[in-house]
């Protein structure tokens, strides 16, 4: 009940395409920039008098959402040129 | 610092506390469905939020008191270090992004209430859904604890917290009464009472932030001021320890502890029950795709919201209990009309998250330890009215907890939470991806991940505390400060992949699998996805 019916859906899962790549950037940028705290604990350039250390972050909430909405839309595209490439049953049967 | 009781602030408070008591009794009306006494009904608002509300339903759980006290008053105590805050919930949304929609499929399919339905199923284990459904509870309890403590800081500040010498009874009065009423909205209302109040929770709030943001810097002068004052103030030297009290920018020493905790509480956030509450409740897997681009605005409140730290201090506000200092802020720059605006969203801002947390852990308790291990042929009106009970005795635990311990670290309750709910990622989210994990090497990981955190979180020593002292130590191996939760979570993965290698190659029995690949996939209108399923026999028919 648990393997067999695993194989053929993990196997058309786990085709890489560009566009599934993409998605995976956008997803693991945040982690790289804001884990990298080396990178931007400092206080110069400061802007409107916060240090950098506290607007280079709230920017990246913005940057982030952004690229999560990239993936979002990215990743619905994906699934329906999946959904019309096998059929109209898709992924659910 | 005013003494007394400040009269305008309370009135204004009382106001939106009697007006959102009055819509949490009439939220039980609110889209109401034929079968309400299920805990679909009662414990998920019927399964059938959308985007908007959903948005606010989580919005409202996750950005809590803690938010508007805990996280400003890090900042207040010691700097930089208390801003991880912000990028731990950026790293959120694109981490919820992968998995959530998987676990909402699921669910949809089996009828799962709580993360540890969907690990029985899945696994096969009751061993290992009673360790999940332990630690969530146990995990949940600090948390409302916290909320507790947001609502004291604020009758504190308003003078109704009364003196040292007052009796005990009388101090903790407002505190009683606010908590009894939740308890009564919550128990007749149940997931709806907190969805409605969510809205004006956050009205507040934003407006609250709005103003505050704008109208504190240019009364302190600007942030060049706010930053140079706080620089200096941060720069002191502390008797307690020796060294000085923070810094504006983390030190080299101070960054792996920085990223860590980020990363570890990011990690722990959807292991929590209440999250898990609040998106089950959300009509469709696209509504909680959708709700990870927009609910990255909370995130920018927080963030704006931590400032405030530096704002109090740039003010001068001498504080013991670092938890005041927020509120005496608003108490010293805002009119008395809204300094009472800001407690009351604060206040309101720990019943939301207080009442679904308390929702989530006695779901927890009714599914996976009443119906599977006390009463197996309970029905859907019997677990319901388990669970309501249950949400009834959660809040009074919380409320001992908060009575009896001491209150000046409610930061770090919620962190020791933070790293026993951490301890369950594997088991449940490698489940959402594949089924290569065995039952028993997670059940080990976990237990070992528990041990190690609570140990270690143990013989962190502060100035003010032998014990519990922080949620940072030494990583075995690396010598660099990190954060506990994410170093037994280490561990808790290595002893999972290693004893499930060993337990594959002796051929340990494997639990049977009640879920099929294409569950993950499902979405609300495909076949066999009910928009409302029977709790009381989806579970088991299965």
């Amino acid at each position: 009940m648990s393997n067999a019916p695993e194989v053929t859906p993990e196997a058309r899962g786990t085709v890489v395409t560009p566009v599934r790549v993409v998605i995976a950037l956008c997803l693991a940028a945040p982690f790289v920039a804001l884990l990298w705290v080396g990178s931007y604990a400092k206080a110069t350039p400061v802007f409107i008098g916060i240090p950098f250390f506290y607007w280079y972050q709230m920017l990246w909430v913005i940057v982030s959402t952004g690229l999560t909405m990239i993936a979002y839309h990215l990743w619905r595209r994906d699934q329906q040129a999946r959904a019309t490439r096998s059929g109209n049953g898709g992924a659910s049967k | 610092m005013k003494d007394g009781v400040n009269g305008v602030a309370l009135g204004v408070c009382v106001f939106f506390f009697l007006l959102v008591t009055v819509m949490g009794f009439l939220a039980a009306r609110w889209r109401r469905a034929e079968n309400e006494h299920s805990l679909d009904e009662w414990g998920l608002g019927g399964r059938s939020f959308g985007t908007w509300i959903t948005w606010f339903l989580l919005g409202g759980d996750l950005y809590t008191a803690y938010t508007f006290v805990a996280v400003p008053a890090a900042i207040y105590a010691g700097g930089a270090a208390g801003f991880f805050a912000v990028p731990y919930t950026i790293l959120v949304y694109p981490l919820i992004f992968t998995f959530l929609p998987r676990l909402w499929s699921v669910s949809h399919r089996h009828g799962y209430v709580t993360t540890s339905d969907f690990v029985r199923g899945r696994y096969g284990s009751k061993a290992l859904s009673l360790a999940v459904a332990l630690t969530g509870i146990l995990a949940t309890m600090p948390y409302i604890a916290l909320q507790l403590v947001g609502i004291q800081a604020v009758l504190d500040v308003m003078g109704v917290g009364g003196g040292a010498s007052t009796h005990w009874f009388v101090k903790d009065l407002p505190l009683l009464i606010a908590f009894g009423v939740l308890a009564a909205y919550t128990y007749s209302s149940g997931l709806r009472a907190p969805a409605l109040i969510a809205f004006v929770k956050d009205a507040l709030i934003y407006l609250v932030i709005a103003v505050a943001i704008i109208y504190i810097p240019i009364k302190l002068g600007g942030f060049d001021d706010i930053f140079a004052k706080a620089t200096q103030a941060l720069g002191q030297t502390n008797p307690a320890t020796g060294k000085p009290r923070g810094a504006v920018v983390p030190p080299e020493a101070g960054q792996w502890t920085y990223a860590t905790l980020a990363l570890g509480s990011a990690l722990a956030l959807f292991m929590y029950p209440h999250s898990i509450t609040a998106t089950l409740s959300s009509r469709s897997r696209e509504v909680i795709r959708r709700n990870t681009t927009i609910l990255p605005l909370y995130s920018l409140m927080l963030g704006l919201l931590a400032l405030l730290g530096f704002m109090a201090i740039a003010d001068g506000i001498k504080v013991t209990n670092g938890q005041l200092a927020i509120p005496q802020l608003f108490e010293n720059v805002f009119p008395d009309w809204f300094a009472g605006v800001a407690f009351a969203a604060i206040g309101i801002g720990a019943l939301v998250p207080a009442a679904i947390m308390s929702i989530a852990a006695a779901n927890l308790f009714t599914r996976n330890i009443y119906k599977d291990f006390i009463k197996p042929d309970a029905t859907a009106k019997q677990e319901t009215a388990v669970s309501k009970i249950v949400s009834l005795l959660v809040k009074v635990g919380a409320l001992v907890f908060v009575l009896t311990m001491d209150k000046t670290v409610a930061i770090n309750f919620q962190l020791l939470g933070g790293i026993w709910i951490l301890q369950t990622f594997p088991t449940m989210v490698a489940g959402l991806f594949t089924r290569w994990f065995h039952r028993w090497a997670l059940l080990a990981g976990w237990a070992v991940g528990m041990v190690y955190g609570t140990m270690a979180a143990y013989g962190v020593a502060s100035p003010t505390q032998k014990h519990f002292g922080g949620s940072a130590k030494e990583i075995p191996g690396i010598g660099e400060i990190g954060y506990i939760g994410l170093t037994a979570f280490v561990l808790n993965v290595l002893v999972a992949v290693v004893l499930t290698l060993v337990l594959r190659a002796v051929k340990a029995p494997d639990g049977v699998d009640e879920t099929k690949p294409e569950d993950y996939t499902a979405d609300a209108g495909d076949p066999g996805v009910q928009v409302e399923l029977p709790p009381a026999t989806a579970g088991a028919s299965h």
